[in-house]
């Protein structure tokens, strides 16, 4: 096979410093060698490469932009670079690490206590324990102020119920971080595997993210040690932060995705004859590659001031929110469009843009799905909120 | 112990590269660098002997402009202590990089010097060799696995059907081949504790070129294929060109 090219139109690699180039360089050359070789067998299994994950941590990709504790202490702008190039794998690796980083490390980090953090947060660096997010319920997505979970103080402990969906890593988990309403108010709690009370399902027969676990988690009388309360979570605004900086991540990834289409179509195109000529000599063939390659570039130019800015402090979640939508939408399209450009190599598994196409219809709805928002920047444009 | 690696930024071996103007040296336009991949070997080792070893420093030394410290500083990712960048814009033949390779190693003196066996531009092979004879060292070159003992070292190289077991006392220079080792994935937080690693930067002297490229072109076009037929029937109309043509059966 011939080696990967992404994207680089308006030379955006001159706007890195020598250690983001070198992070970028290192996660490209891990991608390359250990995630692409297997991820498409992974993915018609519907397994997860488990084996990867002491790789990823040994490699430091683990909640990478957080400081101590085992992490590498990344800029923002490293660390989106590191989603990019992980996504170009696929979607479903690039998944497992940002929830592992930005929605298990990152509110242990930014909501816990000092034991909590000594106690967690070099292992989840390492990979030596994997976590899981639990925000979204059977009857609660999009509206997860809605939710039924709910903790009870009892002495020590607290006592959970109620039923989460849609987890990813969940099954695989050592560590859960529990989202629930404590007197109405919303919580987040440490649930370990293990405790009594705490069981999970494994969600079969997606036809995305299939290289990714995605589970329900149960919660029926489940006693947990006080401790395991984030003490600085409070309220919706809690979750709503860790989610930030997961959509930061995935606003990056996306264009790792989208570049991995474009650079698969574009190759075929050139070698693929037909009526005596490579397709790509047609104009609506070059028009396609075309508009590929406008959007990603777009994309990127995007992405690095919405790290410049996050590295800054300046960032608001409404700029994720409009980087995340349109990373996504775009991917998506692109790798639609590319499927087609394969014609039927398109549909098979020896070609990645099947994949990349299956896999962006998740990573359009999970984390706010493209319509929340747009109705984020209707907001934003307008002052008056569409979606309450 | 004292180590030096001598690596090079060369072209990307994905790259598509074209013939500069001058037609001595290559268009640089649209080139992405890496570190010569020969070199990572000899990196990768330097670095694990500095891990069996203990008490080891480990020296990367380059030539090249300013922009070699990338490939450099990747070295300090992966492992190494400091780096020494001999600077020069212009491209110089193997007798001045070796010469300059060696007055910049002369001080350290290294217990080992490590280099790959040849470069992936280049390929002349010849920088290692010569810089062990500047300084005075034994050199074996293409080596696939290296035991140090006690002030000595035994290397193994690959010949024509055999393997053969080399020891020298140290210091030596060695050439590394592949199969030598797995080189290491710079980890983020090793390239994180390499910004502050020191890399000492030196003009480059203006030795005598000895042998200076006198013009580059690629190579020529492949004359278009020939289809002999089609099917069972073409065997044999191919079997024939094959045998009397090409002479290849
Ligand atoms: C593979 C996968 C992995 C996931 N991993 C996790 C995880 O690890 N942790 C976790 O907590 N969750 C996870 N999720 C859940 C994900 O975040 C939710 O699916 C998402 O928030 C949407 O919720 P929903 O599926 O309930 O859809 P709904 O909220 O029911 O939305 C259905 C449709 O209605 C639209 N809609 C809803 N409300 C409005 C409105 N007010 N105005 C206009 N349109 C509206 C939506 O845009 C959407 O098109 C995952 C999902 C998938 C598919």
């Amino acid at each position: 096979m011939e080696p990967y090219e992404s994207v680089d139109f308006f030379g955006i690699e001159e706007l890195l410093s020598e250690d983001e180039r070198l992070v970028q360089h290192s996660v490209r050359e891990f991608v390359s060698d250990k995630v692409i070789p297997d991820i498409a067998e992974h993915f018609e299994k519907a397994t997860f490469p488990r084996d990867l994950i002491p790789q990823l941590g040994e490699l430091g990709v683990l909640g990478a932009n957080l400081e101590g504790y085992g992490c590498a202490g990344l800029n923002n702008v490293a660390y989106g670079l590191i989603m990019q190039e992980l996504e170009r794998g696929d979607s479903g690796v690039r998944s497992f690490v940002s929830v592992q980083g930005a929605l298990v490390m990152y509110p242990i980090y930014a909501f816990g206590t000092e034991e909590q953090k000594q106690k967690f947060l070099p292992k989840l660096a390492t990979g030596e324990f994997i976590g899981c997010f639990g925000l979204t319920e059977p009857d609660h997505g999009s509206n997860p102020n809605g939710m039924i979970t709910n903790a009870v103080k009892d002495g020590d402990s607290y006592i959970l119920n109620g039923n989460k969906m849609w987890i990813t890593n969940g099954c695989i988990a050592d560590v859960a971080v529990v989202w629930a309403k404590v007197d109405g108010v919303i919580r987040g709690f440490v649930v370990e595997k293990g405790t009594p009370g705490f069981s999970t399902t494994l969600q079969e027969h997606k036809f995305s993210l299939r290289a990714s676990v995605t589970s329900e988690l149960h919660f029926e009388d489940c006693r947990i040690p006080a401790a395991n309360l984030l003490p600085e979570t409070g309220g919706l605004k809690s979750p709503l932060k860790c989610l930030t900086q997961a959509r930061y991540g995935i606003a990056w990834g996306a264009l790792g995705s989208a570049m991995a289409s474009f650079d698969c179509a574009r190759k075929y195109s050139v070698s693929r004859i037909q009526f005596g000529k490579p397709i790509a000599s047609f104009q609506l063939v070059q028009a396609k590659l075309a508009e590929m390659f406008s959007e990603i570039t777009k994309g990127q130019l995007m992405v690095h001031q919405l790290g410049r800015l996050k590295d800054q402090n300046k960032l608001r979640p409404q700029h994720v929110s409009m980087a995340k939508r349109n990373n996504c939408y775009q991917a998506l399209e692109i790798a639609r469009t590319a499927r087609d450009m394969l014609g039927a190599n398109g549909v098979t598994y020896e070609y990645c843009v099947g994949r990349h196409m299956l896999n962006m219809e998740s990573v359009k709805t999970y984390e706010g799905t493209h319509d929340i928002h747009t109705l984020i920047l209707g907001q934003e444009v307008t002052g008056i909120a569409a979606y309450e | 112990m004292e180590v030096a690696v001598c690596l090079k930024r060369v072209p990307d071996t994905a790259s598509k590269i074209r013939v500069g103007e001058d037609g001595k040296t290559i268009d640089t336009s649209d080139v992405q660098y890496i570190v010569s991949p020969y070199d990572e070997f000899a990196i990768e080792e330097a670095i694990a002997i500095k891990e069996r070893q203990g008490d080891t420093q480990v020296t990367v030394v380059t030539l090249g402009d300013t922009a070699a410290q990338k490939e450099l500083r990747l070295a300090l990712a992966m492992g190494a202590d400091s780096g020494i960048l001999i600077k020069s814009d212009s491209a110089l033949d193997a007798n001045q990089v070796a010469r300059n390779l060696a007055a910049a190693l002369e001080a350290k003196s290294c217990d080992l010097i490590l280099f790959g066996r040849q470069s992936a531009d280049d390929g002349s092979g010849q920088v290692g060799p010569m810089v062990a004879r500047i300084l005075g060292m034994p050199c074996v070159t293409d080596v696939v696995s290296v035991e140090l003992l006690d002030g000595a070292v035994r290397v193994e190289r690959e010949v024509e059907g055999a393997r053969e077991v080399i020891e020298s006392s140290l210091p030596v220079t060695l050439t590394a081949q592949k199969g030598l080792n797995t080189p290491r994935y710079a980890s983020l937080k090793g390239i994180m504790q390499a910004k502050k690693k020191k890399i000492e930067e030196v003009e480059a002297q203006p030795f005598d070129a000895r042998f200076p490229v006198k013009s580059l072109s690629p190579p020529p076009a492949r004359p278009e294929g020939k289809i002999v037929g089609e099917g069972v029937d073409a065997v044999a109309e191919l079997v024939r060109l094959l045998r009397e043509e090409a002479k290849v059966l």
